[in-house]
């Protein structure tokens, strides 16, 4: 009861501060640098919401803290839970209701305009947003009074708060983006574009087949996304083959392999190939020099993006069908050669078959992915791009048709949103490759010998296209120009990140800044997504709450939105008011968040699964407090996929191009658009150098992770260091 | 009231569903202060379910659980005056001995120092003075459940509630750490609420048992209560294993009920019967056999040899009966007729 009040009471402080002295409306100058002190009373732009009332719609909000805070000294917590979870429900209602109907200029929807003329408003400063929370801590307050989830605030809190985020930070934008496709240039309502666009023959004509011209973009993208799912899962099945099941030299190193794609920035395979197999390419000039034939610019376009995205996804369905030929359990094999089935009936008729829905696993999530690659056919595309450059070429190209983009961008969700949707409901319940408790004994069996050549040939061929891919990009930062001239030279690195000593360093080379800029933001994004991605896994897998089932579909769901769906819906969502971020830091924070917080999610799942249940309940009846049994029981037992949630958000973080280059501006430009930029004019060296510099310091920073967070201490006896698996990947 | 007074216990008009399916319906109980109240019934019947909502573990549908006086239906577990002892041990294995004993001290804002001095205390308690500095994977499981006995008790709470504390140990240690339990708590004289499913050790420790089938209360009472006077064909089977068997109860005088199982007649407690039809509740010791024919006869369907006694199968005309013979040496032969009879303990006549 006392405990009950004094939070309530620090709610009230915490509210009447947002509403009373903080500044409610969003500041040109940004709140955090603390330029808008000086200015306090003198500009009403900078004042707090209770001087602003001359907004009626602000009115509720006071209304609401003044009937709650009545509630407090008037009734008891359990009969005043409900009512508080109601106003503070309303009160979060009200606040998007006023936000989103009164935008700069007066009213945002003409339907409104019968209600008279009002003066428009900025977008939401510290003291709504402050404001926006505290109502949401009255529902969790409110729920916890009347004994929801065993009356825990801090898990209901919790809850509220991601909620809210998820919805601000996933649905907002992606809703927004709807309907902008439906908007014209002056917000008013209109179905024009989206008529021009859906029926467009660019987009969807089937010339090809039929014989009449070239195919429509989303066909193209479709059909290149078939082509590297097969290829990819194919060689991945191979390559784990390999590695789990043959006797062969460097296997070691075979795994190695996977760690690459996560650490190369998207791009870097297409430059590559360029440098190889494009008009200039060496390797292109050797053909044509010794065989007369002329070949020209073959690799842009399809071609070449498939060998890239063969190349950069790989790996990935490798990792993946690792765990799904390690899965097949033995005795099953064993089993059928107790029953006289030779080598070759026992892989076609008992592994095979049980490894089929990882396979098509694999297949759906390399599908995913080379629908959603952008760096590789921004390099490669040539004249033929695919869904996702088109989109970024309606957005920032001379066409400039936003609503072209959201139509594209519609479609392109669609594909992969089926995709995930035929993983989840479909393969969800049809996985034969389980890791039991029990000791599972016995050895899986020999490949058949006329599975092991081929597939040990095919692999050995392709690590070695890969290394040699991989080593030219090292290579490359060394020579003048590439085909040209292959002098040595270390004149790129130091254009790039030259630093001179006058009276101070100077950090003259030309990528300091973004390389700075980056390396501040992947170091604040990735805590918090690991943050927020274990705290979700720990709500999904520890606490049964109405709507768990969906609210975890959700948050997987955002996993297969691709990037460039992602940076356009937050350019159209957070452009204008209520929540207006363009052009800022906290844009791109947040789009890492939420971006690669799934993966945080289902590695924290994964790992939480493992631990006791009744370790946190033997924590709650001891008397600690929920956040108290997270910091003291739950995170030191966590300590890997803590880790593994940091290092693979930091260096997503880094890597990742295609919603990025949307959201980055001429004050917060990223490492990767910057190359990209670099690329367009042609500067390969400069390029090469700056992204072998960017895989080093990554190495680097994960190792440092890796002492920061350290093994956790269970058995005195030295344990084997936790392998940081590589997660799946998305770009 | 009793129920006001610390350590006092109780549900009152309890229900918990978990989604459409009921778990308990209906549960009304009280404890007394410095009781030790086990709950007891097959997997499923609702007694963990019962202990974790006492504990805030899970929260009841409708209905009030009072400890102490205080309604505590809506107060979360970690502000609950009870502390629990894990099937599991739920040791937090990152945590030495001490720190693992010393934690709800500190979450309950003690500093440091007094902190660790009454987790010593604890340990002393239990016997590990000794091991304050291991982790736990060092310990075996005897001495992991005297830690997490000790955990929970150097919090002193109102009531220890024990979730099948022993189900981890094997048979000999399982014996030795029950009575150390119960020793414990009538020295300390705490309230203390402990599930099982095992009917011996819920025998050996309790003062009340509640046996608990399908989120209801079967019957609760003494432990010899129960066995003697099983109130139903469930309790009889469970406490103790009995054969049911039907019988006629021919005459009811001063409180003694003459009671015929088929041509054998035999005087048996009346407790509430009346004369007709009844069911009889006879132990496996109760029964005598002798090899031969008699008015009650049976036939050996199959034998054990268990050392210090012999188990039979026996064939009636009132179905399979299970004996147990703890005089014979050589156990007799499947198909050896058997005359048998009955001893007066170990006999009840159920409701």
């Amino acid at each position: 009861m006392y405990r009950d009040n004094r939070r309530l009471d620090a709610l009230f402080l915490a509210a009447l501060i947002s509403f009373a002295l903080l500044p409610w409306y969003r500041l040109r100058g940004g709140f955090f640098t603390l330029d808008w002190v000086g200015d306090y009373l003198s500009d009403d732009r900078t004042w707090p919401g209770l001087a602003q009332l001359g907004h009626p719609w602000l009115w509720p909000v006071p209304v609401l803290f003044v009937i709650s805070a009545g509630l407090r000294f008037t009734l008891s917590p359990s009969r005043r839970g409900g009512w508080l979870a109601a106003l503070g429900a309303v009160g979060i209602a009200w606040m998007m209701i006023q936000g989103l109907s009164v935008g700069l200029r007066g009213w945002n929807w003409s339907a409104l305009e019968v209600l008279g003329e009002v003066a428009g408003q900025q977008a939401f400063g510290a003291g709504a947003v402050g404001v926006l929370l505290c109502f949401a801590a009255m529902i969790a307050f409110g729920l916890a009074e009347r004994g929801a989830l065993k009356g825990d605030a801090f898990v209901l809190g919790s809850i509220t708060l991601l909620i809210l985020l998820v919805t601000l930070f996933v649905f907002y934008p992606l809703l927004s983006m709807f309907t902008g496709a439906f908007q014209d240039y002056d917000g008013s309502f209109t179905a024009a574009g989206v008529s021009r666009n859906i029926g467009d023959p660019n987009i969807w004509s089937l010339g090809c087949v039929t014989g009449n011209g070239g195919c429509g973009v989303a066909w193209r993208t479709f059909f290149l996304a078939i082509c590297t799912a097969t290829g990819t899962t194919l060689l991945g099945l191979a390559f784990a083959l390999v590695a789990t099941r043959m006797r062969v030299p460097f296997k070691k190193g075979l795994r190695l392999l996977t760690v690459l794609p996560i650490i190369t920035p998207p791009f870097v395979i297409g430059l590559a190939l360029t440098l190889m197999l494009g008009r200039a390419g060496f390797v292109t000039e050797l053909i044509e020099d010794t065989t007369g034939w002329e070949l020209g610019r073959w690799v842009y376009g399809l071609t070449g993006i498939w060998i890239a995205q063969m190349l950069s996804f790989t790996p990935i369905s490798f990792l993946i069908l690792i765990g799904v030929v390690e899965g097949v359990s033995p005795s099953m094999e064993e089993a059928s050669q107790t029953m006289r089935a030779s080598r070759w009936r026992t892989f076609r008729r008992v592994s095979l078959p049980l490894m089929a829905p990882g396979i098509a696993n694999a297949f759906l999530i390399s599908f995913i992915e080379s629908m959603a690659d952008f760096g590789n056919p921004l390099v490669l595309g040539g004249n033929g791009g695919v869904l996702s450059t088109e989109i970024f070429f309606a957005v920032v190209g001379a066409q400039h048709d936003p609503s072209r983009a959201a139509v594209l961008a519609t479609v392109l969700l669609g594909f992969t949103l089926s995709a995930f949707l035929a993983q989840r409901l479909w393969l969800g319940r049809r996985n034969f490759a389980t890791v039991s408790g029990k000791g599972d004994g016995g050895n899986h069996a020999a490949l058949p010998r006329r599975v092991a050549w081929p597939v040990a040939c095919v692999v050995f061929f392709w690590a070695g296209f890969t290394l040699f891919v991989y080593g030219m990009i090292l290579f490359g930062g060394f020579v003048k120009t590439w085909g040209l001239d292959h002098t040595l030279t270390l004149q790129h690195y130091t254009r790039a990140f030259s630093v001179t000593w006058d009276g101070g360093f100077a950090w003259t080379g030309v990528a300091w800044n973004s390389f700075w800029t980056t390396m501040e933001i992947a170091l604040i994004a990735a805590p918090l997504t690991a943050a927020v991605g274990l705290l979700t896994a720990w709500l999904i897998v520890r606490q049964r709450f109405p709507g768990r089932g969906v609210f975890e579909f959700a948050l997987m769901m955002s996993f297969a939105i691709p990037g460039t769906v992602i940076g356009i819906s937050y350019i159209m969502a957070f452009n204008l008011p209520p929540v207006q971020m363009t052009g800022t830091a906290l844009i791109l924070i947040f789009c890492f968040v939420f971006r690669n917080m799934p993966v945080g999610v289902r590695g924290g799942i994964a790992a939480m699964s493992q631990l006791d249940g009744s370790l946190d309940e033997a924590s709650l009846t001891l008397g600690a407090s929920s956040p108290r049994t997270l910091r003291k029981v739950i995170l030191p037992l966590l300590r890997p996929a803590i880790l593994a949630a940091l290092v693979y958000s930091f260096v997503r973080a880094i890597t990742s191009i295609s919603a990025v280059i949307f959201l980055v501006s001429a004050k917060y430009n990223m490492a990767t658009a910057y190359i990209v930029g670099l690329v367009e004019n042609g500067e390969y060296g400069i390029a090469i150098a700056y992204s072998s510099v960017l895989i080093v310091v990554m190495i680097a920073v994960i190792g440092t992770f890796q002492l920061l967070v350290g093994d956790r201490r269970l058995r005195r006896r030295v344990e084997p260091v936790p392998k940081i698996k590589p997660q799946e990947v998305h770009s | 009231m009793t129920t006001q007074r610390r350590g006092a216990v109780s549900f009152q008009n309890v229900q918990k569903m978990f989604g459409a399916f009921t778990a308990i319906p209906d549960l009304t109980l009280q404890v007394e202060p410095g009781e030790l109240v086990t709950l007891l019934g097959p997997s499923g019947c609702g007694k963990t379910t019962t202990l974790r909502m006492l504990a805030g573990l899970e929260s009841p549908t409708s209905g009030r659980i009072l400890i102490g006086g205080e309604d505590v239906t809506n107060l979360p577990a970690n502000r609950r005056d009870v502390s629990m002892v894990f099937q599991s041990y739920a040791l937090f294995p990152h945590m030495t001995v001490a720190q693992n004993v010393a934690y709800g001290l500190e979450a309950g804002g003690m500093k440091d120092g007094p902190a660790r001095d009454a987790a010593e205390k604890g340990l002393d308690l239990v016997g590990l003075s000794g091991m304050a500095a291991r982790l736990p994977s060092e310990l075996s499981g005897g001495q992991q459940q005297r830690v997490a006995v000790a955990r929970a008790l150097v919090l002193e709470p109102q009531v220890l509630l024990l979730d099948e504390p022993l189900s981890n140990l094997d048979a000999r240690l399982r014996r030795r750490v029950r009575t150390e339990i119960r020793q414990l708590q009538q020295r300390l004289g705490f309230t203390a609420v402990y599930v099982t499913h095992d009917q011996e050790e819920a025998l050996a420790v309790s003062d009340r048992i509640v046996v608990m089938k399908e989120g209801q209360i079967a019957q609760k009472g003494a432990p010899r209560e129960l066995y003697e006077q099983p109130a139903s064909e469930f309790i009889a089977d469970f406490i103790g294993e009995a054969n049911v068997i039907p019988c006629v109860v021919e005459s009811v005088a001063d409180g003694v009920a003459m009671v015929r199982v088929g041509s054998l007649t035999q005087e048996v407690p009346a407790r509430n019967a009346s004369a007709g039809p009844a069911q009889l509740s006879v132990r496996a010791n109760a029964i005598t056999l002798q090899e031969g024919q008699g008015p009650f006869t049976g036939k050996i369907a199959s034998s054990a040899y268990l050392g210090d006694h012999l188990e039979y199968e026996i064939d009636t005309s009132l179905g399979a009966l299970f004996a147990i013979d703890s005089e014979g040496d050589v156990p007799l032969s499947p198909g050896t007729p058997v005359a048998l009879g009955f001893r007066s303990r170990g006999l009840a006549l159920i409701e």
